[in-house]
């Protein structure tokens, strides 16, 4: 009997492992192999090993342009945590048909593209439409100005990207939050606020570090935001990764760039997950 | 119930809200535009862009690539991801876990570097630009998506049935279709349905793989925008938005939504 089970279980695993192995291990270990491949000029590429790939992008431009994408994607991160933790919390404590609307709202903003969260923002960041005329007609402002290209207007496309996959990784944990928990803080004679930082915040240490590592990573790749939210001095990594291949024909370069993204990227997992780890977590 | 400041509150969630809404009620407004023009607010209003999105070639065909490729994808991605979620559930093997690590990937990994080593993967395969080049790489980059909400799904499922049911003699397949799968549905629904919405809305991976030979909504939307304005994208997009809600809403109607997120106290 078990036999059967059990052939049956790896029979069914043949077509994920294929998929896996073709689709997802295949493309990604060519371009690791790819990133020590001589470039030929005129567009190609043939097989070698040369670290010439990563030397060159040992300049101070890319040490910067690193630096810009860690520091944007880690405050993005951040900010749309910050924002999703509070969010969460309030929209578990909600009634049934409330938390249902939040839900569906935050479900339905996930399926702008960011190309058109990109865009709406370019429209209510600019002077002639935007919201800088609200403030005018506030008094708030004396003359419309445009919020947009900026290092804000980025942050705020980026924020706005990531918060729905922020709110959707905190919800399990928050939702299964065990109420008498809050409740004894109550009792004991924590105020809300106390509450929430004191018992709510620790408690639901990994599953906001995993949140974070989400955002950061999402907005690490970003690439149509900083183009149409930011200057050129704003273009980050993904930016650069895509020129090189696209623009620049250098295919080789374009993966030492990924491969360079990609490590950042492992490296927010990887902190991250000490950081949950760091205190014993009693979420899930 | 818990309190926090009550005004602090609903400000904070008001706040909240308005930035969450604020593209929609843009975009909208922008559809709406008499002339062919961005302004916000519109001037004038008049539903042609949406006529002309419902006569023109170009958008039509748009819809109709991205529409065929989320749900190839959405659907190679669901069976990729429920032999995993389920073997993981069953029997956590150390191959077991790697296949599962391996799914989950692509969403720990920025999208760029995705499309990247699929865009090599392909041309070296002689399939760049080809439209199952594309399905392939969306399936694998949602495929974590119905992975994450069948393994909550499976996660809410009392051991004790499963027990009962093998105790009875149900085991293998005869378990999984009796028992299982009835508890399960709903969550692959969940994740079909989210695996179908970022398909479609994704752009990076569409652009690089093959952005010069299929085009699907987001990338044109983005060519519009650079090469030409008109308010038809802003209707493509209202129109893409709806069906989103709608997709969700009917999720929300009908099952409860709540739950199939992870929620487990009701």
């Amino acid at each position: 009997m078990m036999g059967i089970a059990q052939s049956g279980g790896r029979t069914v695993l043949v077509w994920p492992s294929l998929a896996v192995a073709f689709l997802l291990i295949a493309p990604f270990g060519l371009m690791v192999m790819l990133s020590f491949w001589l470039r030929v000029p005129g567009g190609t590429y043939e097989p070698g090993f040369t670290f010439d790939n990563y030397a060159a992008l040992l300049t101070p431009f890319y040490a910067s342009r690193a630096m810009l994408t860690l520091g944007l994607a880690a405050l993005a991160g951040a900010v749309a945590v910050a924002i999703a933790f509070p969010l969460t919390w309030f929209i578990c404590q909600m009634g049934r048909r409330a938390q249902t609307w939040w839900l569906v709202v935050i479900l339905g903003t996930l399926s702008l593209s960011e190309v058109l969260v990109a865009f709406s923002w370019s429209v209510l960041l600019s002077r002639s439409a935007g919201i800088s005329n609200l403030f005018v007609w506030l008094g708030l402002l004396e003359v419309p100005i445009a919020l947009t290209p900026s290092g804000g207007a980025v942050l705020t496309g980026l924020v706005y990207v990531t918060l729905p996959y922020a709110v959707l990784v905190l919800y399990p944990t928050l939702s299964r939050l065990d109420p008498a928990l809050v409740e004894a803080a109550h009792s004991m004679g924590a105020r809300p606020l106390r509450a929430f930082f004191g018992v709510a915040v620790p408690v639901c240490r990994p599953a906001i570090a995993a949140t974070f590592v989400l955002c950061v990573v999402f907005s690490l790749g970003a690439f149509v935001t900083p183009q149409v939210l930011g200057r050129p001095e704003h273009w980050t990594l993904a930016v650069m990764v895509t020129d090189a291949a696209l623009q620049r024909a250098n295919v080789p370069m374009a993966a030492a760039l990924a491969i360079l993204l990609l490590l950042a990227s492992l490296a927010f997992v990887a902190i991250a997950g000490r950081i949950g780890r760091g205190q014993s977590g009693t979420t899930q | 119930m818990i309190g926090f400041g009550a005004p602090l509150r609903a400000v904070f969630l008001a706040a909240v809200g308005l930035f969450l809404v604020l593209p929609l009620i843009v975009i909208g407004g922008i559809s709406l535009n008499a002339e062919r023009a961005f302004h916000f607010p519109p001037r004038g209003v008049s539903v042609r862009w949406y006529g002309e999105m419902l006569t023109d070639a170009g958008w039509l065909g748009a819809m109709t690539t991205s529409a065929t490729v989320a749900v190839l994808a959405a659907t190679l991605a669901c069976s990729v991801a429920l032999p995993v979620a389920y073997a993981m559930w069953r029997r956590p093997t150390l191959f077991v876990r790697l296949l599962f690590g391996a799914c989950v990937l692509p969403f720990i990994v920025p999208p760029v570097v995705v499309a990247l080593g699929n865009v090599t993967w392909w041309t070296q395969l002689g399939f760049y630009g080809q439209p199952i080049a594309l399905v392939a790489s969306h399936a694998m980059f949602v495929v974590t998506l119905p992975l994450l909400t069948l393994t909550i799904g499976l996660a809410s499922i009392d051991r004790a049935l499963v027990e009962a049911a093998e105790s009875l003699g149900a085991h293998g397949s005869g378990l999984f279709r009796t028992v299982t799968w009835p508890l399960l549905r709903p969550y692959m629904i969940t994740g079909f349905v989210f695996a179908l919405v970022v398909s479609l809305n994704e752009y990076i991976i569409a652009y690089m793989v093959a952005g010069a030979t299929v085009e699907t909504v987001p990338v044109k939307v983005y060519n519009a925008l650079r090469y030409g304005y008109s308010p038809v994208l802003a209707a493509v997009a209202v129109t893409f938005v709806t069906i989103s809600f709608l997709c969700f809403g009917l999720i929300g109607r009908f099952g409860d939504l709540r739950r199939l997120m992870g929620a487990w106290r009701t």
